[in-house]
């Protein structure tokens, strides 16, 4: 078992890598695209949100940040289509990263439901300001990303797909380097109680802060490589208010807080979403707001930590029943908690220290 | 006997009134001394501005022949104070070893805090054994251990216990003195608050008594626990009945908070 768990994660990656050969199909390499780059979105997301319980609301501003970083890039410097762009991607994540900074600061200020409305109000202001400011973002009419002529329709979407890839696998990996940091410790305490992380030394505001700019980091990098993916930006749809719907009720679909969960989630979600808009054209944009929302509703009803938790608990069941038809007594297992609160247990935890100044 | 803590002159409050009304008190190195007081007087309000978690309008507190009064709680955790708070105050969602190593958030040095886990797991060997469970799933009385074992990550030389006794049974509450005792023997001082005065300064080797945001009395816990106006101060009765209501402890809660 311990051996597995070691082994499938480099599972997972190989079969990542060799997707795009065994679907080449580009109409469903670009469905993974968009998948993958959705669960980069939704795992940098995880870190701040997930990890400190403060839900976050305005990423979408991050997104739309580096989406225009790259096209203001490309059309400023008229950077010819092709790699050059995707070199550019860091920068504009940078770039989304710092403007993060000055934001997230004051959202931070308030509590919880405060900072989400304000998150929302950072996200609306932003989207304003890309109508506004004409001379850097040409307004309503957006910008072209320069057109990619040297690579053949079969070859095209390859590029797209494992930059996402290593998007993804970024992301996961600082979420995973967090998750089992001090710092993220830290984080962890903060969701749990404020003010008493603040008690055992957690500095609480710039923890928050960090992890805040984390998740604009990924999330700006996100948005650089799907608008250049897309081909254009414009307001309407790269600061797209629904973003952050979408990526919340991917997060929380497959486990908020969890390392593998927002990864299942997006997969889950925007494929099967790119799939149904694929399919069922008409309509479409109405069809997949009706699905989004009749899945929350099944996900908050049936399973209200996520896929991720839920599935961990069944298993954990099924093996306190398989092992109980071996061992007679189970106790030893998760389904014992209820048990731990009786006396016994108590003075199994005591007697060594009373011993111990005896001596 | 050397001071380790001394309190002169502060005066503390939360928005605007204050609850702490020139408060002065010291902590000898070594020692447990106990804070004893009805409901509100302001035992916890002094541990918080101990801490750092609330900062005294006026007033100075030493430790170590430093002045500490507004550090930061971190700051004052890095002069060696750390406190348990009263209620229980794990990170339910946590598991328990995390809520242990969150004891030495401070530190940096992962070998340290390896190493300072070790130690607390031999002294409590609840922190190993239900080292990957929820902490909010243990007891009551396993969450003061476990407690106790983060507030000893950091090594310090005074701990703060706010009502450790809170919600025990009498054996459970037995062990919990026992290593605030054991806590004691291995060279830290204590500084604790107990609701209950027969247990607390049973315990304990000086004693404060506070009402009304006011120290009343000061004192070994012996001459505290036999003064005969602590009866009056605080029982609302005699010492007598506190002294002959062996086994069952005094009825401390049902003390009227007149300085409401
Ligand atoms: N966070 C707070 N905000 C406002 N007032 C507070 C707060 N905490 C305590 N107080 C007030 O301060 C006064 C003293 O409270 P404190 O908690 O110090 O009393 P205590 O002696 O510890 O009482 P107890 O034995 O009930 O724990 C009380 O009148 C209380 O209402
Ligand atoms: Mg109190």
């Amino acid at each position: 078992m311990q051996h597995l768990r070691k082994v499938s994660p480099l599972v997972w990656l190989f079969a990542g890598i060799a997707f795009p050969f065994v679907i080449s199909d580009p109409t469903y390499t670009t469905i993974a695209i968009f998948a993958l780059l959705f669960a980069a979105a939704a795992s940098a997301w995880n870190i701040f949100s997930g990890y400190t319980g403060y839900i976050a609301l305005g990423h979408a501003a991050y997104f739309g940040i580096g989406g225009y970083a790259l096209a203001i890039i490309c059309q400023h410097w008229q950077i010819p289509g092709g790699y050059t762009p995707f070199y550019l991607v860091p920068l504009c994540g940078l770039l989304a990263a710092i403007a993060s900074v000055p934001l997230g600061a004051i959202a931070l200020r308030t509590r919880r439901h405060t900072f989400v409305v304000i998150t929302i109000a950072t996200f609306f202001i932003l989207q304003l300001l890309s109508y506004n400011l004409r001379s850097l973002t040409n307004g309503s009419s957006g910008i072209d990303f320069p057109l990619i002529l040297q690579w053949a329709p079969g070859f095209y979407n390859l590029p797209f797909y494992y930059v996402a890839l290593l998007l993804t696998v970024l992301a996961l990996g600082v979420s995973w380097f967090v998750r089992h940091s001090k710092f993220g410790l830290g984080l962890l305490a903060i969701r749990d109680d404020e003010d008493r992380a603040l008690g055992l030394g957690v500095r609480t505001g710039s923890s928050k802060l960090i992890a805040f700019v984390i998740s604009a980091f990924f999330v700006g990098m996100v948005g650089a490589v799907y608008s250049y993916f897309l081909g254009s930006v414009q307001p309407s749809f790269t600061f797209d208010a629904l973003f952050d719907v979408a990526i919340a009720l991917m997060v929380f679909m497959g486990g908020i807080g969890t390392l593998t969960g927002p990864i299942l989630g997006s997969l889950v979600l925007e494929s099967s979403q790119q799939y149904a808009a694929l399919n069922f054209t008409q309509g479409s944009g109405g069809l997949y707001l009706i699905m989004y929302g009749s899945l929350f509703l099944v996900v908050i009803l049936l399973l209200p930590q996520g896929i991720v938790p839920s599935a961990k608990a069944l298993w954990a069941r099924y093996q306190a029943t398989h092992t109980a038809s071996v061992l007679p007594d189970p106790s030893g297992s998760g389904g014992a908690n209820p048990v731990a609160r009786s006396a016994p247990g108590d003075g199994m935890g005591l007697a060594t220290p009373r011993e111990e100044a005896k001596a | 006997m050397t001071t380790m803590l001394q309190i002169a002159g502060v005066v503390a409050g939360y928005d605007g009134s204050d609850v702490l009304k020139s408060v002065d008190m010291t902590v000898e190195t070594g020692s447990i001394t106990c804070i004893v007081g009805p409901n509100g007087a302001g035992k916890s309000t002094v541990l918080k501005t101990i801490s750092g978690l609330l900062r005294p309008r006026l007033g100075t507190i030493t430790f170590l022949d430093k002045p500490i009064q507004g550090f930061s709680p971190r700051a004052v955790l890095e002069t060696g104070i750390v406190q348990v708070a009263q209620n229980h105050s794990l990170f339910n969602e946590m598991t328990v070893q995390e809520n242990v190593r969150l004891g030495a958030y401070l530190l940096n040095d992962r070998a340290r805090i390896d190493r300072a886990l070790a130690e607390v797991e031999d002294l409590f060997p609840i922190v190993h054994e239900r080292a990957h469970e929820k902490a909010g799933n243990l007891s009551g009385g396993q969450q003061r251990l476990v407690e106790f074992a983060r507030c000893l990550m950091l090594n310090p030389k005074l701990i703060l216990l706010d009502e450790p006794s809170m919600g025990l049974d009498p054996r459970t509450l037995k062990a919990v003195f026992d290593t605030v005792k054991m806590m004691q023997a291995s060279g830290r001082t204590i500084l604790l608050v107990e609701q209950n005065v027969k247990t607390g300064l049973g315990a304990s080797t000086h004693g404060v008594v506070m009402e009304s945001g006011k120290v009343r009395l000061t004192g070994s816990s012996a001459e505290i626990l036999h003064h005969p106006e602590i009866g009056h101060l605080y029982l609302g009765g005699t010492l007598e009945d506190a002294n002959t209501a062996e086994g069952s402890p005094p009825a401390s809660t049902s003390a009227p908070a007149a300085q409401r």
